[in-house]
């Protein structure tokens, strides 16, 4: 990409500019995260009538835990399989809407309605589905011969929440891969039907490295999607079980916080977590950007 | 005519204040939601319709743990309500916060209110009284897990459906019978695991939880129920039960699943909690009975007593001092026999005071409602013992969700029920001492 280099009359303008953005930043970022970092070296009492500072020992007892350790794995496994579903199942949906041509309004319409639901509504009406004494689903994979028990086996259990939180992310994902396969120019897709290519050779030749930027930054949002913001589905359905299969990294995090009120120990968590992501994005950024064609 | 005006000035100011005093509010902080909310209202309502001096202002916050975190918060930002409801196994928690509540029996002494806890039920009492036997919060809603069985179901098994099983041998064989004729593929489920499976399963059998009569007496206390051969044996039961149908597990924690499988007739038993009752009575399209829960017959001195669970009423500290009078005469138009057979009888929580109780009976309610005074006949069927009186440990709701884990990965069959109770109390220890070195 160039670079454009602006030059200011007044040495202070672009100050004045970058204010706003860096007050927000410190406000709604360095503060919180500093307070956390803080938060994490003390141990209190949940009434903070009694704060002592312990240095590092909430970090010594989480990384001594073993189902922390665990808890990683398991956070690990939810976030590759969310994300790969979640893009995936949208970049089908996009790419059959995309063909359309008078319903495709209709179509963008209903996939995109699901992510107006607030997540503990969708939480619930998950929970109503799978349960296993009245729902529907396992009423029907009985038919099957398969005995669902997502209270009892931890498979189920994730499959259960991986599927929850990916479709909440459907259409998100679908709206963006949508604009994205429309922004493709025919052109490159004909001459290639003119040179004999068959559809799915176009596809993956052409459309998908084009739609590269789009998955790229789906596959960015999705990861922290998965990693930060599916508390409210787990809570909902599974609430980290059964013996904690479904005990992903952030819903420990609200779990020891909010509802057991030991604050350094999910302060330390959040700081752990804090470092995964900035990890994250370095790889992401790093190597995988590499291989985006904008 | 200018004294007179004077005169009629002074009055007017003498009158001003004590109009302002009318408006002094009192904030109460509760989780009781849905129809149980709406009874907190009216329950409000009444008493400040009773007199003019203070209002009461109920505000719903959420479940349980999130109300008591809401306050904690509130009261790190100085915003505390006066009046917070605290579920029982936060009792630890509040007791340990010195500077941030006012215990009830200095509460109501400081304001001359009449309070005699002699006349509360003794386990209800036991409780929420600090090793000296002064009771520190107000217990509103207190309830104690019961066995409620489809009559329906026992009738097509074949089984007379005015008996309920008493021992748990019973409810094996009835379970078993119950399933052998098709009248339904499960013989029970459970709601509270911790709380029926292991709370009130060692003090119906007079075993203890933990030392230090179970925390009572010190938060130095550590668990030893790993100890404890009837519950191994129980939970190894358990284990089996959920192999071969007897048993279905409905989720850690409260059992969420476990109302939808005994209304859908998929399992012929619930143990739940006595407060569960109203929505049984709404849920349910069959008869239902009500016994208490059963036990191991060979265990010495069981039945002992069951204990309660439910929520008791703290008051914060940091308000003004007039307000204080208002939370104290709250508490005691809620202990007035009326106002307590009205709650008992409309919610199903327990009578907390013995004149409730007897207000109850003159009234004929349990004459027309067969079933509802099991609850309060299982809490007194022996004076409590150390073990049967209750349990106070701080982070004990860290504890009970380790009770689940561990539980479900019994049932699971990756470990057996010794394992699974030797790991509660490992984990459990750790946690205590989390708790008792955070109050250093």
């Amino acid at each position: 990409m160039q670079t454009k280099r602006m030059t200011f009359s007044s040495r202070w303008l672009p100050y004045a500019l970058l204010a706003p953005q860096v007050l927000i930043t410190l406000v709604f970022f360095i503060w919180p995260a500093s307070q956390a970092l803080w938060q994490s070296m003390l141990r209190q009492d949940p009434f903070g009538l009694r704060t002592t500072f312990v240095w590092f020992r909430n970090f010594e007892r989480l990384f001594d835990n073993p189902l922390y350790l665990a808890s990683m794995k398991t956070t690990a496994i939810f976030s590759v399989a969310t994300t790969l579903l979640a893009m995936s199942l949208s970049l089908l949906f996009a790419v059959m809407v995309n063909r359309m041509l008078r319903s495709r309004e209709w179509y963008t319409t209903f996939l995109v309605w699901p992510y107006a639901v607030a997540p503990a509504i969708a939480g619930v009406l998950w929970w109503f589905m799978f349960n296993t004494s009245v729902g529907i689903v396992p009423y029907m994979l009985q038919g099957f011969g398969y005995d669902w028990n997502h209270r009892l086996d931890g498979t189920d259990a994730m499959i259960l929440v991986v599927l929850a939180a990916a479709w909440k992310q459907i259409s998100y994902n679908f709206l963006f891969f949508l604009a994205g396969l429309q922004s493709i120019p025919q052109s490159l897709i004909e001459a290639a039907a003119i040179d004999g290519a068959s559809r799915t050779k176009r596809f993956w030749t052409i459309v998908f490295p084009l739609l590269s930027p789009t998955t790229f930054f789906l596959m960015v949002v999705n990861v922290v999607y998965a990693m930060f913001d599916t508390f409210g589905v787990i809570h909902a359905t599974t609430e980290g079980g059964p013996a904690q299969a479904t005990n992903i990294l952030v819903y420990n995090v609200f779990r020891d916080g909010f509802v057991n009120g030991n604050l350094g120990a999910s302060a330390a968590q959040s700081v752990v977590l804090m470092g995964i992501v900035v990890v994250l994005t370095v790889v992401q950024f790093r190597w995988i950007e590499r291989r985006v064609n904008y | 005519m200018f004294r007179q005006s004077l005169m009629a000035a002074t009055a007017l100011a003498l009158v001003a204040p004590a109009a302002a005093m009318a408006q002094t509010e009192i904030q109460w902080w509760h989780a009781m939601s849905g129809r149980l909310g709406e009874l907190v209202g009216e329950t409000a309502a009444t008493f400040n319709a009773s007199q003019s001096d203070y209002v009461i202002v109920p505000s719903y916050r959420g479940t349980y743990s999130e109300a008591m975190n809401a306050a904690i918060a509130a009261f790190r930002a100085g915003e505390q309500p006066h009046i917070l409801q605290v579920f029982e196994v936060g009792t630890g928690t509040m007791m340990a916060a010195e500077g941030a509540i006012v215990p009830i029996y200095e509460l109501m002494a400081a304001h001359d209110v009449h309070f005699d806890p002699q006349e509360y039920i003794s386990t209800v009492v036991g409780y929420y009284t600090d090793p000296d036997g002064n009771m520190l919060s107000f217990p509103f809603n207190s309830s104690t897990p019961i066995l409620y069985y489809n009559k329906d179901v026992f009738q097509a098994a074949g089984l007379d459906p005015e008996v309920a099983p008493t021992t748990w041998a019973e409810v094996e064989q009835f379970s078993q019978q119950i399933i052998d004729s098709g009248a339904a593929p499960c013989g029970f489920t459970t709601r509270w695991p911790s709380w029926v499976q292991m709370e009130n399963f060692l003090a119906l059998h007079n075993l203890p939880l933990g030392t230090e009569q179970n925390g009572f007496a010190g938060f130095d206390a550590e668990l030893v129920l790993n100890q404890q051969a009837p519950l191994v044996r129980h939970w190894e039961n358990l284990a089996r039960w959920q192999a071969n149908g007897v048993f279905k597990w409905a989720g850690g924690n409260d059992g969420p699943d476990a109302g939808p499988t005994f209304y859908s007739g998929e399992c012929a038993m619930m143990m739940e909690s006595s407060a569960g009752r109203a929505g049984v009575m709404a849920n349910a399209n069959f008869q239902v009975g009500y016994a208490m829960l059963p036990y191991y017959d060979d265990v010495e001195g069981a039945p002992q007593n069951s204990i309660i669970g439910g929520a008791t009423l703290w008051t914060l500290s940091g308000h003004d001092e007039g307000d204080y009078e208002g939370v104290a005469r709250f508490f005691e138009f809620l202990s007035t026999p009326e106002q307590q057979a009205w709650w008992h009888q409309s919610t199903g929580y327990l009578p907390i005071t013995q004149a409730a109780y007897e207000l109850s009976q003159e009234q004929g309610y349990y004459d027309a409602n067969p079933g509802a005074d099991v609850s309060i006949r299982q809490m007194n069927l022996n004076p409590p013992t150390e073990n049967s009186r209750g349990l106070r440990f701080g982070n004990y709701l860290q504890i009970r969700d380790v009770v689940s884990e561990e539980m479900e990965a019994m049932l699971m069959g990756t470990i057996t029920a010794q394992q699974a109770a030797d790991n509660v109390v490992r984990r459990g220890n750790e946690l205590l001492r989390e708790f008792e070195s955070s109050l250093q």
